[in-house]
């Protein structure tokens, strides 16, 4: 089953659109379980980050480090590689493969540091004219104390409003887990690719569960309800591009997923490369400010709904005994118990 | 409608009722038409209530002077999401309990005789949440403004994206943030206002990149959710963490400002952001 869901045969498949929430060739039996396979495929642990990629990919990389503001992330790698002669910047997110080493790396959850490094490099790059190519694959943001205290929030929303004007192709490659805004902040870009078996949400699955079904054992419901594979995103426009996995999977065969995520990029490069950097620009606002679904009704919005207004008897006893018992509204104006729904990080 | 009879059942917590509201801070009972004199603000402890898009609109704006634009935005359902309910459902029944078309508000007005873009947020339907209409009026206000050359106000309530528009949600983060990214390369100004509360993906774009940063006294203001953050890291939270004044500590948030001076405190910061050049567009072509 898993290696039904695995996209074998992908380019015959090719542009064919809104296959709805289940996974192409897998039997109808349970699309939940097939999602779900894909997120746990997506955090698998031997899956190849940025570090592991550019090993396959670039011919040459020289890592920078530090914010210049407050410390090194190591969540968050950056620096400067040659893929096939082209001189690019690439920043990504990194995990780590043992204990000690995700320590070091925050269990690859950036912390404002690492995005203030992103932007540090991506603003070199556009000085110096290099397209920069991104590597993402992150649950969140570091969500601790010490992340809102060196404002996580204001990280992110300048690295994406930075990405969205910056004067230099940007390809987006989403590696494994698209978390959220932590993912967002170095995923905007002119083209956004998407490894097969990565995925992308607003929102963890069990966070989302938590929140709507009131337990994370809907965690793979809330999966499927996201439509979070790079199928999906697809679809919804989010991503532009899914590249096939070898084989079982990206963990299992480095090599290849890189040769296959080298030959992509470049390509999407020359591209780029091609286009003038104003249009470039222009373009990537048009992308972004074309995402998302509303209709447009004519007239007015609806009047508020008059506040119901008891008989004489209800109102006196509303005077007298108020705070004794709960007068039960037809309609609940001013209240405001609906679940907060916030997003992960 | 029939004689009702006083019943006996535990009273609901916080649950505003007609006449009488609990502040949910001192326990105190207060009359609605005092508290709503009071700009919705506890006379006795000083706790802000939230606010309606429209009272927050009445309490910042001229007598009058708020002219509403793009008011047939409505929300689809781009991934056909159900949860307990579908997400029609929710929409349908946010929209009857306040009125709205969804959680924002925004067209142009005055304040102290200045003619302002202003985009409210309103915690009442669906936590404030952000979908594809939230977006997309950010980005209009943000595209009003520099096409008219006047400043922009945003007052947020929210809880973040809203999760039922999955990762389009998601993306109005890039949608308000490059809108708003022009408004800045034309040197239009932008000043945020937050409220209780103003969090998620919310807070990690448009409401934290105002020129200026305004805040309610003892707003929930935070990235991660505190359950978030302690469950996923088990630390032990710092006291006050996540409210206005602790982003005010920590440099993110210029002034905490009570509600009754908010009016005036904008209207003051307005006066010094106001242009010795036109802004925007008007300048360009001045």
């Amino acid at each position: 089953m898993v290696d039904r869901i695995l996209g074998r045969g992908r380019e015959a498949r090719e542009g064919h659109e809104g296959r709805g929430d289940q996974a192409p060739d897998a039997p109808a039996a349970d699309p939940k379980a097939a999602v779900w396979a894909r997120v746990q495929l997506a955090r698998n642990l031997r899956r190849p980050r940025i570090l592991e990629l550019l090993a396959v990919i670039a011919d040459e990389f020289v890592e920078l480090h530090g914010d210049r503001l407050f410390g090194d992330d190591e969540a968050v790698v950056a620096g400067f590689a040659r893929i096939e002669g082209r001189r690019v910047v690439v920043v990504g997110q990194q995990k780590g493969a043992d204990t000690e080493e995700n320590v070091r790396r925050s269990f690859g959850m950036p912390h404002p540091e690492g995005y203030r490094k992103a932007m540090r490099v991506m603003e070199l790059a556009e000085r110096c004219g290099l397209p920069v190519v991104t590597f993402v694959d992150v649950p969140g943001a570091h969500p601790g104390p010490e992340s809102e205290e060196r404002g996580i929030a204001e990280a992110i929303a300048r690295s994406v409003g930075l990405m969205s004007r910056l004067r230099t192709p940007i390809v987006t490659v989403i590696t494994g887990e698209g978390g959220s805004g932590g993912a967002l902040a170095i995923a905007v870009g002119d083209v956004v690719l998407a490894l097969e078996n990565a995925v992308y949400s607003v929102i963890s699955p069990e966070g989302c569960a938590s929140i709507l079904w009131r337990t994370t054992d809907e965690a793979p419901t809330a999966a499927l309800a996201m439509r979070m594979t790079a199928d999906d995103q697809r679809a919804l426009g989010v991503v532009d591009l899914v590249i096939a996995e070898p084989g079982e999977g990206a963990h299992a065969d480095h090599a290849e997923t890189g040769r296959r995520l080298k030959t992509a990029i470049t390509e999407q490069l020359d591209r780029l490369a091609a286009i003038p950097v104003e249009v470039l620009v222009e373009q990537r606002y048009r992308r972004y400010r074309s995402l998302g679904a509303y209709a447009e009704l004519a007239g007015p919005a609806p009047t508020p709904p008059v506040p119901p207004r008891g008989g004489l008897a209800d109102r006196l006893r509303g005077l007298i005994e108020a705070g004794q018992r709960a007068i039960p509204a037809p309609l609940p104006v001013g209240r405001r118990d609906e679940p907060p729904a916030r997003e992960d990080v | 409608m029939p004689m009702k009879f006083p019943s006996f059942r535990s009273r609901r917590e916080d649950y505003p009722e007609k006449m009488w509201t609990r502040c949910p801070s001192c326990e105190e009972q207060l009359f609605n038409k005092q508290l709503e004199k009071a700009m919705n603000v506890c006379p006795s402890c000083g706790h802000h209530f939230r606010l309606s898009a429209t009272m927050r609109l009445s309490q910042l704006l001229d007598d009058g002077s708020f002219v509403e634009r793009d008011p047939g935005l409505v929300s689809v359902d781009p991934l056909g999401f159900v949860d307990q309910k579908p997400y029609p459902d929710r929409v349908a029944a946010a929209q009857l309990a306040t009125g709205l078309r969804d959680a924002a508000v925004w067209g142009t007005g005055r304040i102290e005789g200045m003619r302002i873009a202003i985009l409210v947020m309103d915690f009442g339907f669906m936590g404030g949440s952000m979908g594809a209409v939230v977006g997309e009026k950010v980005a209009r206000a943000a595209e009003g403004a520099l096409e008219e050359g006047i400043p922009l106000v945003i007052v947020s309530a929210s809880g973040g994206a809203r999760m039922q528009e999955g990762t389009l949600a998601l993306m109005q983060l890039v949608k308000t943030m490059a809108a708003l990214e022009r408004l800045r390369a034309a040197r239009v100004p932008y000043v945020s206002v937050m409220s209780d509360p103003t969090t998620g993906g919310v807070f990690a774009s448009y409401a934290a990149m105002g020129d200026v940063n305004l805040a309610e006294p003892n707003a929930l203001i935070g990235f991660a959710g505190a359950r978030v953050g302690a469950g996923t890291i088990g630390q032990e939270l710092p006291p006050g963490f996540q409210r206005s004044e602790f982003l005010y500590r920590h440099g993110f948030v210029d002034r905490i400002v009570q509600r009754a001076d908010l009016r005036q405190e904008l209207a003051q910061v307005l006066r010094f952001l106001a242009p010795t050049q036109p802004w925007g567009k008007e300048a360009a072509r001045g």
